[in-house]
């Protein structure tokens, strides 16, 4: 293995060696490397396979826009697929681990693909594997699906934490560049609240890269004196190692930040990643430029990368990409890179310049081939010699690198992520940001501006500008002189003709000059067609390198300026984000929070099963020893409400007070029955209807003083029939006197229900409730023994002689405790939701099983709540509507299965007798259905059309989903007590 | 607007804390209108492009609910207002 | 040219070279029996429909911008027909099975996958409603079953079982059900349709419709005037503004949805997942490797294609706690489509109160997958004038007669459907 580290110079810490693996061979690096740039140093220049061909890949760049040198990094729940070496900060121990090929990197099957590349052209796959049908989901499709793909994400949970913040600014400079670190400077000793964000992990930009002195200082040097003074400001916050990946509405700006991506073992004290919300006043965007490759034949052998990317390699890294690099450019980069080499003792084995002149100087010895291209390269792993072209003549010339460089494309990402389009400059033959308005400003090579000097003054001026806007006026920073800066233009090259092998535009999807060929041939000459149909910048660099060489082939296609073509639309991310970071801390039981009822505690020691319930852990049942089956617990439960009492949490309902001198008038708007005259002390079921007529909600309205009702709703409703209340009272009549407040957390609220439940109150409340004292509906406040203020309310959803009894939250589970210590010699039992619901089944009582917002009051047999009298309701001129009111809607009516042992399911359509399964021939569909207790068998609520005619005819179950089909027979909803004698006891 | 949105009564707030429910330029007839009157204001939308009234409640504050004047192009906000006060302006 | 796999061969000898373009680039002509406004894939397919099942000649379709630069290529590619309500089951059916012959149709592989389809349950009322849809899928001649958490766990083992929120109590499954790769069918429809005569006229952006004595004379465009017969709107997204030029008034309102992909990774997810209960999340993985998903409206009136960053975090937080698997893939690109949503959630195809003008829109989520029944259903409705019996039901006066198609129940609330 030979080292192509240098033996001084760098921004690495040499006292500091790292250990890693790459396909498990252990190899070393420094702290302050990349893992591409560790590679490098362990001539590991082959890295990864191409996405289409496999072919093999080595690295291109060094920063974010790397097409080629993804790994998979970690293992286990920390495998990272797809992740760039090339920004990726070695630790010690890291394992990375090359991906899409087999069954090695160096020999990969695959790789066959190549051969067959004529015949699998940009979208070959849209013109076969038609026939025969089957075989696309069978055979075609799994290959296609095995071949495609990069990593292989795991599927093990994730060891790590992930947690989200919010910052705020003045100003937001991205990237900490020379632009970005004058900005920060102009702004920052003005006192003004910066924040400057890198995604680099070291703060400086392209001044880490470059042998340039500034002032009297090498350029790193200079970088980290400013970030010093940065760093010793109050109101600067540096950001390195974060990435701003886009720009949304109000200036809000996203970004992740790695906290412990950098580390071995992330310590469970801190995140490994967090999301930023950055809310700035100003922003300013010093992103600097992306080198462009050149479109030559064999441009994607291992070892061509970029001009820029050798000089970081080489000036940041202290390491060489090659023994004897050659150069390709059609600017001053390649020639900046060949200065560097020289410097460091590199040979060069000659500089290509695809100019036919140009003021460029070469090193001393160097030589330069003036108006020659490279056609083609050889090589397998690595790049071992290129073909040069000039005048008809070849020459070939060994190299074990080669730099490239097509000039430099500002990064405008961010600018252009509001729907602002790129604007083609001629000058400075680049798109440039568009004018997005005042509050984003571009600075420095992001604004197209070429050399380091001129840089940092516009990062000033830009800050300076930005600040002007906010009104703060501030002194002005003193630019030190650059040194050693070399003429950096270019002319552009969109393609290098006489191309011998494929001339790759974008590296990672594969796609080359001859695909947009055809994509031109074949109609798809839009920009947006020629990218959707190749799939050219649709790769995880998102065309970062290739796309501005895109437009230029296809422009020069059609004959069209690029200006004419236009871009394809730039969108978040910046670059890729992690689920774990966008998603945060709401994940496994934390997605969403729990509810839990005052009596949570009181039903867990009752032996509650809880069953979830929106956001609600609410009871379902309580087990008792020996019962084996839930059906059991239910059973019991419900018989002993029917022969004794028992008592439910219902506390979850929704629970409103209203106040004020028109709450009445209120309520008889908001709901659909009369309500004005309710009187005080009385409790009234209520339905809600939406503004088309259709039933919204139901509960109680009780009213407790002139002035002063409290209202539940559904528990599943609660919030919505707030807000649907809050509307009404703020946006229909505003005029009315009327405060509501949600108390729905705060009363602990019991449905004591069956026929002992008087005897059982009674011994809690002080006053008297005999029924003739407190009969069916009666609502009051009462004093419970020992003092408590309570809410007595007389209603019942069982059918049973039932209270609710609401008291402060805080006393629930005490009460409680009350009462069914009174209740023991009366045979209490703690009943939950499942014999809640069979209670109700058996009584016909509707939720929004029936009421699920299709369906009208009449449907449900609820018609005479519908107010004739009131002048206005919500719901009230909609309900009229004719197919609302069509006579061959569905109605509520009850089931009984013919043969008593079938078991009735909700979901289950209706037929009539005879009739095939069809939608003609649907006749509505089972709502609710439960075992019947009492009965004995099985019962359902349905939905049949006419239904109130049709108590007593036989119909036909119908649940093929299930393989069921047997007959029923139509009855009333109210299978219980349908004279609700039991209610007045 | 659709990252904040600054209600009059708490000040800048992110946008999770506020629920939408629609168009804010259709006014509930009152009880006399005809049928058609009454469905055009449940069921019709302008649904115009540019600027756009809007209701908004600020759900997870102070619960009032808001005429957010915006641009639904580019997101930008002219005002906001309590749709209680934009109430009592359009019925007087 | 006939695309094969001999094509492909015998093209690849001769360098690539002889490639016919997919379709003509015409320019307009000054008059046609039948103009479709919008060059997405339901005006594609209504062309494609018109020329080939209802042997109507002389048509055109004008595009404002790309063929396919609307919801056509901003979906995430799901087919399925889990709809309940008739006036939608059958439509979406018919869909269904057009999709399944699609290819041979075209002559245009547009990859219908039918990996099928796995709705989650996380609770007996969701397990009621599923199944109340499912056998009324089934009475309609669809394919749906129910499975139970154990049989959820051996088809897709890798979610979140353990450590849920919201508990997995099985789920609801549409085999047929899949992904389309999207832009081929606006490709495969407009080669076809181009292939029968159709007309497809990009960058003609429709700014008026000229109307005399009632009815539709023609469109002005920004290619000059074009005169018709039959005027025919396709154009979701952008219905009431295209729609207010010839004085519709419209139940609709124009919502933002965003969709996301992923960096492209192995084999992973096999089927379209949707969890729909406690959080909204849907997630298939392209044939490309990318893994496309997706969640709710961004809530908000919105012309703008694009998304903020609260619904972005709120998919990807319900993504992680349905898949844990996921925390450490990356998300690649976020976009956003603009939806035509209706007071009903479902869509309109019938005729308008201008006799020669005929509406297709309002189609909220469902768009994509309902493009090839969309296509003949409205081709049917343009050419009889009177609507195809499947899309019956699809009018646009059932809000004011109290018709509505609420398959969601959330009543005339836009932003709820």
């Amino acid at each position: 293995m030979t080292s192509f580290r240098l033996s001084s110079g760098g921004l690495v810490s040499r006292a500091k060696p790292l250990a890693f693996t790459f396909d498990g061979r252990t190899m070393r690096g420094f702290e302050g490397d990349t893992l591409a740039a560790a590679m490098l140093a362990n001539d590991q220049m082959l890295v990864g396979r191409s996405f289409k061909y496999h072919r093999p890949r080595g690295i291109v760049t060094a920063g974010s826009s790397e097409p080629n040198a993804l790994v998979t990094i970690g293992s286990g729940g920390r495998a990272e697929p797809n992740t760039r070496a090339t920004v990726a900060e070695i630790y010690q121990g890291m394992v990375a681990t090359s991906q899409n090929r087999w069954p090695s990197l160096k020999f990969d099957i695959g790789a066959l693909n190549s051969l067959l590349s004529p015949f699998l052209g940009a979208g070959f796959y849209y013109k076969t594997f038609m026939w025969p049908s089957a075989f696309w989901e069978k055979l075609y499709e799994p290959l296609i699906r095995r071949a495609a793909g990069l990593g292989r994400a795991s599927f093990e949970a994730d060891p790590d934490r992930y947690e989200k913040a919010w910052a705020h600014c003045d100003l937001l400079i991205v990237g900490a560049g020379p632009a970005g670190l004058m900005a920060a400077l102009t702004a920052g000793r003005a006192g003004l609240r910066v924040i400057l964000a890198d995604e680099d992990f070291r703060l400086g930009g392209s001044l880490l890269s470059e042998a340039v002195a500034i002032g009297d200082q090498p350029a790193s040097e200079f970088a980290s004196s400013v970030i010093a003074e940065l760093a010793s400001l109050p109101s600067v916050t540096l950001m390195p190692r974060t990435t701003v990946f886009g720009w949304y509405d109000d200036m809000v700006f996203g970004a992740v930040e790695g906290v412990q991506k950098h580390v071995s073992v992330p310590s469970s004290d801190r995140p490994v990643e967090r999301l930023w919300r950055i809310v700035a006043k100003r922003a300013i965007l010093a992103t600097g430029a992306e080198e462009r490759p050149l479109v030559f034949g064999g441009n994607d052998r291992p070892g061509v990368m970029m001009a820029g990317a050798v000089r970081t390699y080489l000036n940041r890294h202290a390491v060489a990409v090659g023994k004897r690099v050659a150069i390709f450019t059609n600017g001053g980069s390649g020639y900046r890179a060949a200065r560097d080499l020289a410097a460091q003792g590199i040979e060069i084995a000659a500089i290509i310049d695809g100019r036919a002149a140009s003021t460029n100087e070469a090193p001393a010895g160097v030589r330069v081939m003036r108006g020659g291209s490279v056609v083609a390269t050889r090589g397998r792993h690595r790049i071992e010699a290129l073909i040069a072209e000039r005048s008809g003549y070849d020459e070939t010339i060994a190299c074990d690198a080669l730099a490239m460089s097509g000039g430099w494309s500002p990064v405008i990402q961010l600018a252009c992520q509001r729907g602002g389009k790129p604007v083609w400059s001629e000058d400075r033959q680049a798109f440039l940001a568009p004018d997005v308005g005042p509050q984003l400003r571009m600075a420095g090579a992001a604004a197209g501006e070429e050399s380091i000097a001129v840089c940092m003054r516009h990062g000033r001026d830009q800050a300076r500008a930005a600040l002007a806007d906010l009104g703060v006026s501030v002194p002005l920073v003193v630019i030190p002189g650059v040194e050693g800066e070399t003429d950096g233009s270019f002319s552009p090259l969109w393609y290098v003709p006489g191309a011998r092998d494929k001339a790759f535009v974008d590296f990672q999807n594969d796609v080359h000059v001859k695909d947009f060929g055809l994509a031109q041939r074949e109609g798809f000459g839009h920009i947006e067609h020629t990218k959707r149909y190749t799939t050219a910048g649709m790769a995880t660099d998102q065309g970062k390198l290739g796309n501005v060489n895109a437009i230029g082939i296809v422009a020069g296609m059609g004959g069209v300026s690029p200006a004419d073509l236009g871009t394809t639309t730039f969108r978040p991310f910046y670059t890729p984000v992690s689920f774990g970071a966008l998603a945060g801390a709401e994940v496994a039981e934390r997605a969403k929070p729990v509810r839990r009822s005052p009596l949570h505690e009181w039903a867990k020691k009752n032996g509650a099963v809880f069953v979830e319930s929106g956001l609600w852990h609410r009871s379902a049942w309580f087990s008792l020893p020996g019962e084996k089956t839930w059906r059991e617990s239910v059973d019991r439960e419900v018989l002993n409400v029917r022969a004794n009492v028992g008592l439910c949490d219902v506390s979850t309902l929704g629970k409103i007070e209203v106040f004020g001198k028109d709450a009445a008038e209120f309520l008889n708007r908001i709901y659909s029955n009369a309500m004005l005259r309710l009187p005080v002390g009385k409790a009234r079921y209520g339905l809600m209807l939406r503004e088309d007529g259709v039933v919204f909600d139901d509960g109680t309205v009780s009213r407790l003083g002139e002035d002063h009702f409290v209202v539940t709703t559904t528990t599943a409703y609660a919030g919505e029939a707030m807000s649907h209340m809050e509307f009404a009272a703020q946006t229909f009549w505003p005029e009315l006197d009327v405060r509501f407040v949600s108390v729905s957390d705060q009363w602990a609220q019991m449905s004591l229900a069956g026929p002992r439940a008087r005897d059982v109150m009674s011994q809690l409340v002080e006053d008297d409730i005999s029924n003739e004292a407190f009969p069916f509906l009666g609502v009051r406040e009462v004093a419970l023994k020992g003092g408590v203020r309570a809410r007595l309310f007389r209603i019942s959803f069982s059918g049973e002689l039932a209270y609710e009894l609401a008291v402060p939250a805080g006393y629930g589970e005490a009460v409680a405790d009350a009462l069914m210590e009174a209740g023991s010699k009366h045979g209490i039992c703690p009943y939950g939701v499942e014999a809640l619901n069979v209670l109700r089944i058996e009584k016909g009582h509707v939720t929004h099983s029936e009421l699920d917002g299709r369906t009208t009051a009449d449907d449900v047999g609820l018609g005479r709540m519908v107010s004739g009298q009131k002048p206005d309701f919500i719901g009230k001129r909609l309900s009229t509507r004719f197919g609302l009111t069509a006579a061959d809607r569905t109605q509520l009516v009850g089931l009984k299965p013919v043969d008593r042992a079938k078991e009735l399911k909700a979901g289950a359509h209706l037929l009539k007798e005879g009739a095939k399964p069809s939608t003609v021939n649907d006749q509505g569909h089972i709502t609710s259905a439960c075992h019947s207790p009492v009965l004995g068998h099985s019962i359902a609520l349905a939905m049949l059309k006419s239904g109130r005619e049709r108590f007593g005819e036989k119909v036909v179950v119908w649940d093929g989903l299930r393989g069921e089909e047997f007959q029923a027979e139509v009855c009333s909803p109210v299978f219980v007590d349908p004279q609700n004698r039991k209610l007045h006891l | 607007m659709a990252s904040l949105i600054k209600c009059p009564h708490c000040g800048v707030r992110p946008r999770e804390e506020f629920s939408v429910r629609g168009d804010a330029s259709v006014v509930r007839p009152s009880p006399a209108a005809s049928d058609e009157e009454w469905h055009r204001y449940v069921h019709i939308r302008e649904n115009p492009r540019g600027p756009y009234r809007e209701h908004w409640q600020h759900a997870a504050g102070c619960r009032r609910w808001l005429v957010v004047h915006r641009n639904n192009v580019t997101h930008e906000v002219y005002d906001v207002m309590d749709a209680a006060t934009v109430a009592k302006e359009v019925a007087q | 040219m006939r695309y094969s796999a001999f094509s492909i061969v015998k093209q690849a000898l001769s360098g690539n070279r002889n490639w016919a373009p997919a379709w003509r680039e015409p320019q307009p002509k000054a008059h046609y029996d039948v103009i479709i406004v919008g060059g997405g894939a339901h005006g594609l397919a209504t062309a494609y429909y018109l020329a080939k099942e209802f042997s109507t000649a002389n048509i055109a379709v004008l595009e404002k911008s790309y063929i396919g630069s609307g919801n056509a290529g901003r979906n995430t590619t799901i087919i399925r027909s889990n709809y309940m309500l008739p006036g939608n089951s059958a439509f979406y059916e018919l869909s269904l099975k057009l999709w399944e012959g699609l290819e041979r149709e075209l002559n245009y592989n547009a990859m219908v996958s039918q990996r099928g389809m796995v709705y989650l349950i996380h609770s007996d009322s969701q397990r009621d409603a599923m199944a109340r849809a499912g056998n009324a899928m089934l009475m309609n001649g669809s394919d749906a079953e129910l499975l139970d958490r154990e049989q959820v766990r051996r088809l897709l083992p890798y979610l979140n079982y353990d450590h849920a929120r919201f508990p997995i109590l099985g789920a609801f499954v549409q085999r047929r059900a899949g992904t389309v790769r999207h832009d081929a069918v606006v490709w495969g429809y407009a080669r076809a349709a181009d292939s029968r005569g159709v007309d497809i006229i990009q960058d003609c952006e429709v700014t008026a419709i000229r109307r005399q004595d009632g009815l539709v004379t023609g469109v002005e465009t920004s290619k000059g005037f074009i005169g018709c017969n039959k005027l025919a709107l396709a154009t979701a997204g952008n219905t009431s503004t295209v729609g207010r030029m010839a004085g519709l008034d419209l139940p609709i309102e124009s919502h933002v949805l965003q969709a996301f992909v992923s960096e492209g990774l192995k084999p992973l997810i096999d089927h379209v997942i949707i969890y729909g209960t406690g959080g909204h999340f849907y997630i298939s993985q392209s044939d490309k490797g990318g893994l496309v998903f997706g969640a709710d409206l961004d809530g908000y009136s919105s012309y703008a294609q694009r998304g903020n960053l609260a619904a972005v975090e709120s998919t990807m937080a319900d993504g992680v706690a349905l898949i844990p698997g996921l925390s450490r893939v990356r998300a690649l690109r976020a976009w956003g489509g603009i939806m035509d949503m209706t007071m009903d959630g479902s869509p309109i195809i019938d005729r308008t109160p201008v006799d020669n003008l005929y509406l297709n829109g309002g189609w909220c989520y469902g768009g994509f997958k309902a493009t090839p029944a969309s296509g003949f259903c409205f081709a049917h409705l343009i050419a009889r004038n009177e609507p195809h019996p499947v899309a019956r039901l699809l009018r646009l006066d059932r809000f004011e007669r109290g018709f509505p198609l609420d398959e969601g129940g959330k009543g005339p609330q836009p932003n709820l459907q």
